[in-house]
């Protein structure tokens, strides 16, 4: 089966500097692959590139067999493509509902009814269902996360990316975003997830891709890659966050 | 007898009068301001493009209402645009267009100041989900933006009524030019006339513009929490 996505020497450049340098990455429908990495090495970037909110400068992107870097249709693109970033990027002006509900109606054209049953669906799943008509200003941290990740999820994409999502949140927090990503990934969405979260990556994750300074340097299945990382960096990587 | 100049207020259509001349200006004020407002966020969104060729020409324009004196605007408009470029244009008109252009660009430049200070992860998640420019602004931005505006807005909107005073330089017909002729008609016979014709001005103005000053303030408040 053709990858859902191939990224083929992609490069990325902020005015001189090269921030990414011939990135290599095959996902197969239904994977989900961790990338992991110290801060700056370009992972965040990386996630950008891929839902066109950073322009690239080299190689290319075939997402379901279109390359995204000659694409005129990224709107289209964007809605089989989630993304959910770090910030609560939750719409302040909106009740919980109206977030969901903005792009499937707006963009998507799709009924209202239909849109509120399947949001409502989702929220059950994320155990948030009694929350449909708060304000982003009255929930937790976490709870605009679960939001978020909802509210790109009901869009119908293929595929998500996961910018360190848990990365600003309190401790106790984390769990119940993460259990969402790994529901997800039972039930076989692709997904690319930047995050500092070791346990989860290793528990979660089909593939593990270490980045550094633009480059990835290992790619290996989760469990071989922490039980054994091949290359120096990961080891040195791996110790440091074991602390 | 500092009481004898209240008569004249209540005398014939005195006061009919000067209401009149509040209205005049206040219908003034008002027209420029509705124009401001809907001109305003069009440039003012504009104006968050990142071009600076685009940047540059609205920048400019709104410095110009800055540095340069309302009075002089009105005077250059008034004197020196008829004569030379061969238009008729009432002191009314000129009214209008100076208050528009500096309502405007002072506008913008609220309107601006509100949309980029909203965080970038608001355009980006808004990107992210698929949504157009249009919609981003129409569902994202603006009402985000509008929060932020409403209070300056207000102040402004009360500065654009207080400075309407100066619109009897160019002989608009407002409240403090009939003021000045009710004093002009019966200062011999009541001196103390200009202190009450004055004050009453003082008390049109403290009304219209406290209640305004009140409102921002208070929305300010509720909305910085």
């Amino acid at each position: 089966m053709a990858p859902i996505l191939e990224i083929n020497g992609l490069v990325k450049k902020f005015g001189d500097r090269v921030v990414l340098d011939g990135i290599d990455l095959h996902v197969e429908q239904g994977k989900v692959i961790a990338i992991l990495g110290p801060s700056g090495c370009g992972k965040s970037t990386f996630l950008r590139c891929i839902n066109g909110l950073e322009e690239v400068q080299g190689g290319e992107i075939i997402f379901e067999g279109e390359d995204l870097t000659k694409t005129s249709k990224w709107r289209e693109v964007r809605q089989k493509i989630g993304m959910v970033f770090q910030s609560y990027d939750l719409f302040p002006n909106m009740t919980v509902m109206e977030n969901i509900l903005l792009s499937p109606i707006k963009v998507q054209k799709r009924k209202r009814e239909e849109v509120e049953l399947q949001a409502l669906e989702l929220l059950e799943r994320v155990g948030l269902a009694d929350r449909a008509n708060a304000y982003p200003r009255e929930l937790s941290g976490g709870q605009k996360q679960r939001i978020a990740i909802v509210r790109a999820l009901c869009t119908n994409p293929k595929m998500m990316l996961f910018d360190e999502v848990t990365a600003s949140l309190d401790p106790e927090m984390v769990r119940e975003v993460l259990e969402v990503i790994a529901q997800l990934a039972k039930q076989g969405m692709t997904m690319l997830i930047v995050t500092h979260e070791m346990n989860f990556a290793e528990l979660v994750a089909d593939e593990v891709v270490f980045m550094d300074k633009g480059k990835i340097h290992e790619k290996a299945p989760a469990k071989e890659f922490f039980a054994n990382p091949q290359t120096q960096r990961a080891q040195q990587f791996i110790n440091i966050l074991k602390f | 007898m500092l009481n004898s100049g209240v008569s004249v207020l209540f005398e014939g259509i005195n006061f009919m009068r000067l209401l009149e001349g509040l209205f005049h200006t206040l219908r003034i004020a008002l027209i420029a301001i509705v124009i401001s407002i809907v001109m305003g966020i069009m440039i003012g969104m504009i104006r968050t493009s990142k071009n600076k060729f685009v940047q540059f020409p609205f920048k400019l324009y709104l410095e110009l209402f800055r540095i340069i004196p309302i009075l002089v605007w009105l005077f250059v408009i008034y004197y020196i645009v008829p004569v030379n470029f061969n238009v008729e244009l009432s002191a009314d008109m000129v009214a209008l267009i100076v208050f528009s252009l500096w309502g405007t660009a002072e506008l913008s430049d609220i309107v601006r100041g509100a949309i980029i200070s909203l965080p970038k992860h608001q355009v980006e998640s808004s990107i992210a989900l698929g949504l157009s420019k249009f919609q981003m602004y129409r569902y994202v931005l603006l009402p985000q933006a509008a929060k932020r505006s409403i209070p300056p807005m207000i102040n402004l909107i009360t500065r654009m009524i207080k400075t309407t005073a100066l619109l009897t330089m160019i002989g608009v017909v407002e409240v403090i030019k009939v003021g000045q002729q009710i004093i002009q008609l019966y200062n011999t016979q009541h001196p103390t006339v200009a202190f009450w014709i004055y004050g009453i001005i003082f008390f049109f103005y403290f009304c219209i513009c406290f209640p305004l000053s009140r409102i921002s303030r208070r929305l300010e408040r509720k909305w910085a929490a």
